[in-house]
């Protein structure tokens, strides 16, 4: 691989981590059950490499553990973008006096 | 590069920015949905973007994974939301089992290639580390929450030893396949060390750690997803996994200071022990009250605030507080509830359980907002809440709570605690709050004692 891909994907991190830092300070700490499910569901991106190893078929290891990887991460995927909008609608604000 | 290619890359950019969209919406409730939306496009982006890649030559597998995962995935946010604990860390397995299974994959198909460069190896190796423990360490966490495992920390003799022996172990045999990447079977034996190392980690750790824990775990599946970002040249995985992790420290660094620890202290400090307390011999007198009681003192009151905690929780009694709640705003009273950090069992538990009875939102507060109002609060009612609101925690040095930020309930002018029964909460300490003289304690389940608070109230209310 040569050096500058290396490097590209630290300054990646790097300046990911800084604004990830940056606006999950800015959560309110209200939201932070739906603000962890949601990461969940965000960090399943991983679902990426598995499709890739699922469906290239190199091997047939490599094809089992590729589909196993995309199950675990669509379920991730799934179930956390589902709660975190079921939890998210259950925050209300206060009613007007009638 | 492909038109496929530079597509697929426009695709990651595009996700990349959505998901930082998303996270930032999610800094108030008025907007927090839309960061749901601004997720699932970035994911939809980033799959599509995928599926268009050239290596792809069959889809079946994929089809049907995508298919078992979604059937898993909709019963699993359709749990209760006292639930909610142990599906995040049953999230946090998947994720990290996921990064374990890439991770393993790659590295034989590489060797076979003979594509395995230096690099290579070493992203997968703390892939497959951070993967393997977050997923048999957050297995165990779920276990503890869902009360499979016991919850009580399970100690013994040179427990730490054991286990940063088999961790320095399995780094080291990762170590070694830097240099000779051939010797496969070093690879079987990091992974199950690494899974070990998961399973003992937790062991030792208590129900009442386990917002630090989730914590924890959250963010070692985030690292791993970054490792396995750099092992796959992956931008935008790295992107997503580092807010991921940033996220679970963020939340991990938040939970430890609610606790007046360290993450060491944590994770080896096998907290929740059931200590011989220097209070316990003298037998200390509380006032017990009946529900009639502390309907006539709340209902008396102008300002009342309400501390709950995981007892809340596990009697369900969420909807009980807002019925309580409302008959006591219908008369002028003042009622908010008072947050503690780790009070349940994950960042943030009661906030969504009482958004889910309904309280409205500006009525949570913060524990260092509400500690202000407290001594010029008439009546603070304890649900199923202890060592977040045990004095000793301020004053009594040899407490093992001692220099835990607490919520002040004693400096209100009375206190209603409900609880089970006299047993010392997780962290096995006496309360002094239950034998103080402003006490009084409204013994049995939570969910039935509130009930009939509330019909003590809504009778008053008839006459």
């Amino acid at each position: 691989m040569p050096v500058l891909d290396l490097w590209s994907m630290a300054f990646v991190f790097l300046l990911a981590t800084f604004v990830g830092f940056q606006v999950i300070q800015n959560v309110s700490r209200l939201l932070h059950t739906p603000l962890m499910s949601l990461t969940n569901a965000i960090s399943a991106i991983a679902v990426v490499g598995s499709i890739i190893i699922a469906g290239e078929q190199k091997s047939t290891f490599s094809t089992i553990l590729g589909t196993v990887a995309v199950a675990a991460s669509v379920t991730n995927i799934v179930s956390g973008f589902l709660i975190t909008d079921r939890m998210l609608k259950m925050f209300r604000e206060r009613k007007p006096r009638s | 590069m492909t038109l496929a290619e530079h597509l697929t890359q426009a695709s990651y950019l595009a996700a990349a920015a959505l998901f930082i969209l998303s996270l930032r919406w999610l800094s108030d409730p008025k907007t927090a949905r839309k960061g749901v939306l601004a997720g699932v496009g970035g994911m939809s982006a980033a799959i599509i973007g995928t599926l268009l890649h050239p290596e792809i030559v069959n889809y079946t597998w994929i089809v049907i994974a995508v298919v078992v995962g979604s059937a898993i995935g909709v019963p699993l946010s359709r749990v209760p939301l006292t639930a909610v604990p142990q599906r995040t860390a049953l999230s946090h397995a998947f994720g990290g089992l996921a990064a374990g299974l890439v991770g393993t994959a790659k590295y034989f198909l590489w060797l076979q290639d003979g594509e395995l460069t230096t690099f290579r190896m070493a992203a997968i190796g703390i892939e497959v580390i951070l993967g393997c423990l977050t997923f048999t360490g957050s297995l165990m966490a779920a276990g503890k929450l869902m009360e499979i495992v016991p919850t009580r920390p399970m100690t013994y003799r040179g427990q730490n030893f054991v286990n940063l022996a088999l961790l320095g172990v399995a780094a080291g045999a990762a170590l070694l396949l830097l240099f000779r990447p051939d010797v496969w079977q070093l690879f079987p034996v990091v992974v199950v060390l690494s899974l070990a190392f998961g399973v003992l980690m937790i062991m030792p750790i208590g129900g009442a750690d386990m917002p630090t824990v989730i914590s924890l775990l959250n963010a070692y599946a985030g690292l791993a997803a970054v490792a396995m970002g750099f092992a796959l040249e992956n931008k935008v995985l790295i992107t997503a996994g580092a807010l991921d992790g940033s996220s679970g420290l963020i939340l991990s660094v938040i939970m430890c200071r609610a606790m007046n620890r360290s993450f060491t202290n944590v994770l080896f400090g096998a907290f929740g022990q059931v200590q011989p307390s220097s209070g316990t011999a003298e037998a200390r007198s509380v006032k017990s009250g009946t529900p009639r009681d502390a309907a006539d003192l709340l209902e008396n009151a102008a300002r009342v605030v309400i501390v709950p905690g995981y007892g809340m929780a596990v009697a369900q009694a969420q909807h009980r507080v807002k019925e309580i709640y409302d008959q006591l705003t219908k008369r002028g009273v003042d009622v908010k509830f008072a947050i503690h950090p780790v009070a349940g069992r994950m960042p943030g538990h009661m906030n969504v359980l009482l958004a889910e009875a309904e309280v409205p939102y500006e009525a949570l507060i913060e524990m260092d907002e509400i500690n202000r109002d407290l001594p010029q609060t008439d009546v603070v009612l304890v649900v199923g809440a202890n060592d977040v609101v045990n004095p000793a925690a301020r004053h009594d040095t040899k407490s093992p709570i001692y220099g835990m930020p607490i919520i002040d309930a004693d400096r209100a002018k009375f206190v209603i605690a409900n609880k089970r029964s006299m047993n010392p909460g997780f962290a096995g300490i006496e309360n002094e709050l239950y034998s103080a003289d402003n006490t009084l304690m409204l013994f049995g389940d939570a969910k039935a004692v509130l009930g009939d608070v509330v019909k003590a109230l809504a009778g008053d209310a008839t006459h």
